[in-house]
Parts: C-alpha cells; structure tokens; sequence
C-alpha cells in the first residue's frame, strides 16, 4: 500500500533511516507522520480526512491530544504508533499501533498493511498512557530497583534468577544499566503523574540516576 | 551426606517434572501421592516424556527401560523411609505440607533431608513444623521443571550449613542450576512474577489490549521466551488464585492482590491449558515440552 511520510525531525521510532522511511512514495492513501512535531503535522494537514489512515508516532501522550475525545466516541482514519525503545537502545521491531474505541478497521488495517510491510511486528492497544509495554514493564523494573536496595540478593543472582527462570534474554538490572536508568526514570515519572499509581513512582536508584544528568 | 534415592512428595504437573530430573539424572526415584490416580497419570506423562526425548535424540532409546526403571509410584507413605531426600511439592498450604513432614518425621530415618519446593511460602514457617528444621531446605523448582534449570535454594532460620551444602550438591548432581535467595515472600522468581502476571491481567481487565496482542508484544520487544497470558495458562487460573492469596498475605502489596477477572475465569471453567481453555484454547493436554 502506498503512503506518504512527513518526517518532522527528532524521531525516536526512526533515528536512522529504515523500510518503512525509505520507502515513502510521494503521493498514497495512507499517511506517516514521525518526529517530535507528528501531532501538529496532523492537526495542520489539509487532506487529513481523505486518507485511509494517518499515523501519528507518539511520545508518551496519548492519541486523543492530538485528534480530541468525544465522550469515548472518538476515532476514525487516525492512529498512533510508537516502536517500543528502552533508553538508548535502538528501536525494537515492535509497533504499538493504537486505535480510539471509534476507529474505523479498515483504516486499522491500512495502518497495519503499512508497518508491516516494512518489516515491523505490530501489536494493537487502545489509547492509554504507557500503551502495552511501558505500562506493564515499568512497574517491574521500579520492583527490582527497590529489591536491590533491600538486599533480597545481588544484582547478578537477581539477574540470573529471571533469566534461568522466566527466560529472559538479559535480567533487568543489566538491562535498565545498559539502556540509561535516566531514561527509565523519565518514563515511569511520566506514568505515574499519568495514572497515579505509586507502583511507577521512580525509584530511587532511577532518581539518583536522573539527578546526576541534571549536575 | 550420599543421596542416592529421592522422594517426591505430590504429582502434580510440578512434582512430575521434579522426578524426571531426579530419573533423568540417575537418582532412584519415589514419586508418592495420596491417590493412585496421580501417581498413574504422572507416570504416564513421565513415559511420554522421554519417548519424546528419544524421538528428539535427547535420550538414547536403549536406556528409555533403565530410567523408567529408576521411578516407583506409590500411595504409600511408609515407602518413602527408603528416600535420602523428600522434596515436597504439594498444595500451597500451610497446614497440608505441615501434615504431610509431621508424618514423613516419623516414617523416615534422621539422615533423611527433607526440601520444600513451596514457591511463596516461608521455608523457615514450613520447617517449623516437620519435626527437623535443621535438616529442611527450599528447593524451588521452575516450571516446567523437566526443561528448566534454574532451583532457587533457601535455607531457613535453623538449616544448618551441612544440609545447604549438601542439598546444594545434589541440586548440581541434578543437572540443575542453583541460586542462592533469601527466605523471603516468593524468593526472587515468584516475588517479581506474580504481580508482574497481575499487571498484565489487569491490563486486560482495564481494556488495554488484548492477551494475544499482549503476549506478542512483550516476546517481540523484549524477547521474553513467553508471553504473561501464555505462562499463566500454563501456571493455572486456580495456582495463580493461590500464589497471590499467599504472597498478599504476605507482603500486602497491592500488585499481588488476584484480579477479579481470575476468579471469573475460575467460574468459567477456563484454568488454562489444563482445563483445554484459559487465555487461549487448547486442543489436547499433553505435557508442556513433551
């Protein structure tokens, strides 16, 4: 399918070049908007309507920023997206594609046939802080932050553990330090001023992280 | 100490798995349940296990009748005098693994360690009433204990260093990895677990996104060998019930409260692959990793 991208600078989805930013056409059904400025490409985009589908890359805000909410009838054509990236990793090949609850499905599948043909791996959520990953991995990391500090077990016998255990590629110690625990921190901040919840109130190790970048 | 003949103490899907890496590793194996169904069942699946193994060139056909030969089911408690060690793997109760260590102290010799594979609850409590705290230990095993490697070994209050130590060479003699945690409400494994699998029900429960996009998302970002809804059909609706009533009681944290949608599903008859519908259906009930 083709589609058009307007890239407005500062992508996190795509900070180098990729299948789905290379092979843009200058004319097509669906739109792709990526950058820090996605949202205010859309709202300033003259065909917006006529498109089988827009996809906004998103931060941390949800969707309804961007397109506004009418008592949970909003959706149409426009969806976000953010590929999931811890930190200073690079992007997994993972989409979060969300939709609102009006959503039309064949602009979820135009959005689809899109990011899949690019090669991404897409998964559908609705429109909530964190989307799937954020919202359910943060809690956890803030756990085994705070079980560090209380001494339930090194960091390496915790690590080992969830990875003989459960599988894991890599424990979540190692993890957070490799990505940045200054970025954890800014994301698991931005949830719980979200959703209230003290389980993403940073922890502190993520605190004394972030603090140390601020000098 | 020399461990030469191992007990496992219930047959459930755990206790199954633990006797076929006792089997597997060359130890004379006792697999003991109260009823003659479980212990029949468990062999069964034991059986199908390691003819897998055979198919898949894990194990050499020619010593499928000597390991098999290593394993004895029975219904009676007397039998397990002859066993070096008891793991236990029974229900997650109090109450019943006391019972159940009060008889064993009577039934077996004084050299007889005995091991708890309890996943949430206190070895020392457990300890506490089996007549020999001293010569008690936390062996927690992972499920699917036949393909996981991972034991997290716990010495409560009164264990003494000879029995961790010995316990500790034969969880190595096993094949198995051991990890050394703290007697705390669900060790590492359980502790961060089960409210993580919470988390992820409620996020089905709060209208989030779907388990199948759910599971998908976290084994592609993250590269997780499975997905929260995969493991807890795998795990049981009615363990996972369990599992948070105890770390709850624990801990008293709020991610280990059961999400209303468990019991709902309990209700419903959907347990997870054991019943052959939980998150997902499932078509036959053949034993994970056979």
């Amino acid at each position: 399918m083709a589609y058009t991208l307007t890239d407005t600078g500062g992508s996190r989805s795509f900070p180098v070049p990729h299948a789905l930013t290379q092979n843009a056409a200058s004319a097509g059904d669906v739109a792709v908007l990526i950058g820090t400025g996605a949202g205010a490409a859309y709202r300033a985009m003259a065909d917006a309507a006529s498109r089988a589908a827009v996809l906004i890359e998103l931060g941390t805000e949800c969707l309804g920023v961007h397109t506004g909410e009418d008592r949970g009838k909003e959706g149409g054509n426009a969806l976000g997206f953010a590929r999931f990236r811890l930190g200073d990793a690079d992007p997994t090949n993972l989409v979060e594609l969300v939709k609102q609850p009006a959503t039309r499905p064949e602009s979820l599948a135009a959005a689809k046939a899109v990011l899949e043909g690019a090669g991404l791996v897409v998964a559908v959520c609705n429109d909530f802080p964190g989307r799937i990953l954020d919202r359910l991995l943060r809690p956890y990391f803030n756990a085994t932050l705070r079980r560090l500090d209380e001494g339930l077990a090194s960091a390496e016998d915790m690590d080992t553990t969830l990875r003989l255990g459960l599988g894991y590629p890599e424990g979540p110690i190692a993890l957070l330090h490799r990505t940045g625990l200054a970025a954890h921190h800014d994301v698991t901040q931005a949830l719980h001023e979200a959703l209230g919840d003290p389980a993403y109130a940073p922890a502190r190790r993520a605190r004394v992280a972030k603090e140390r970048t601020q000098g | 100490m020399t461990i030469q003949t191992v007990a496992v103490a219930g047959c459930g899907t755990m206790g199954a798995g633990i006797a076929i890496v006792a089997a597997r590793a060359g130890f004379r194996t006792l697999v003991y349940d109260t009823r003659q169904d479980a212990v029949d069942r468990a062999r069964a699946q034991t059986e199908a296990f390691f003819r897998k193994s055979v198919e898949r060139g894990k194990l050499d056909a020619a010593k499928l009748p000597e390991v098999m030969g290593r394993l004895t089911g029975t219904t009676r408690l007397e039998d397990l005098a002859a066993a070096d060690i008891v793991i236990e793997a029974v229900f997650e109760d109090l109450a019943v693994k006391h019972a159940l260590f009060a008889k064993l102290d009577a039934v077996c010799p004084p050299h007889t360690l005995f091991a708890s594979n309890t996943s949430t609850i206190s070895i020392t409590e457990i300890a506490g009433g089996s007549g020999r705290d001293d010569r008690f230990v936390g062996m927690h095993f992972c499920l699917p204990a036949q393909l996981m490697k991972l034991v997290e070994m716990s010495p409560g209050m009164n264990t003494s260093a000879a029995t961790f130590e010995a316990a500790w060479a034969f969880c190595k003699a096993l094949g198995q990895n051991p990890v050394k945690t703290q007697d705390s409400p669900g060790f590492v494994l359980n502790y961060f677990l089960i409210p993580y699998n919470n988390d992820a029900i409620r996020l089905v429960e709060q209208g989030v996104a779907e388990p199948a996009e759910i599971d998908k998302a976290i084994k592609t970002a993250m590269g997780y060998a499975m997905g929260p809804f995969e493991l807890l059909d795998l795990i049981g609706m009615d363990t996972q019930v369990l599992l948070c009533e105890a770390m709850h009681g624990l801990t008293h944290e709020p991610r280990a409260t059961c999400p209303a949608l468990v019991k709902r599903m309990i209700a419903a008859g959907r347990l997870g692959k054991k019943s052959g519908r939980g998150f997902y259906d499932y078509k036959d009930a053949k034993m994970f990793g056979a």
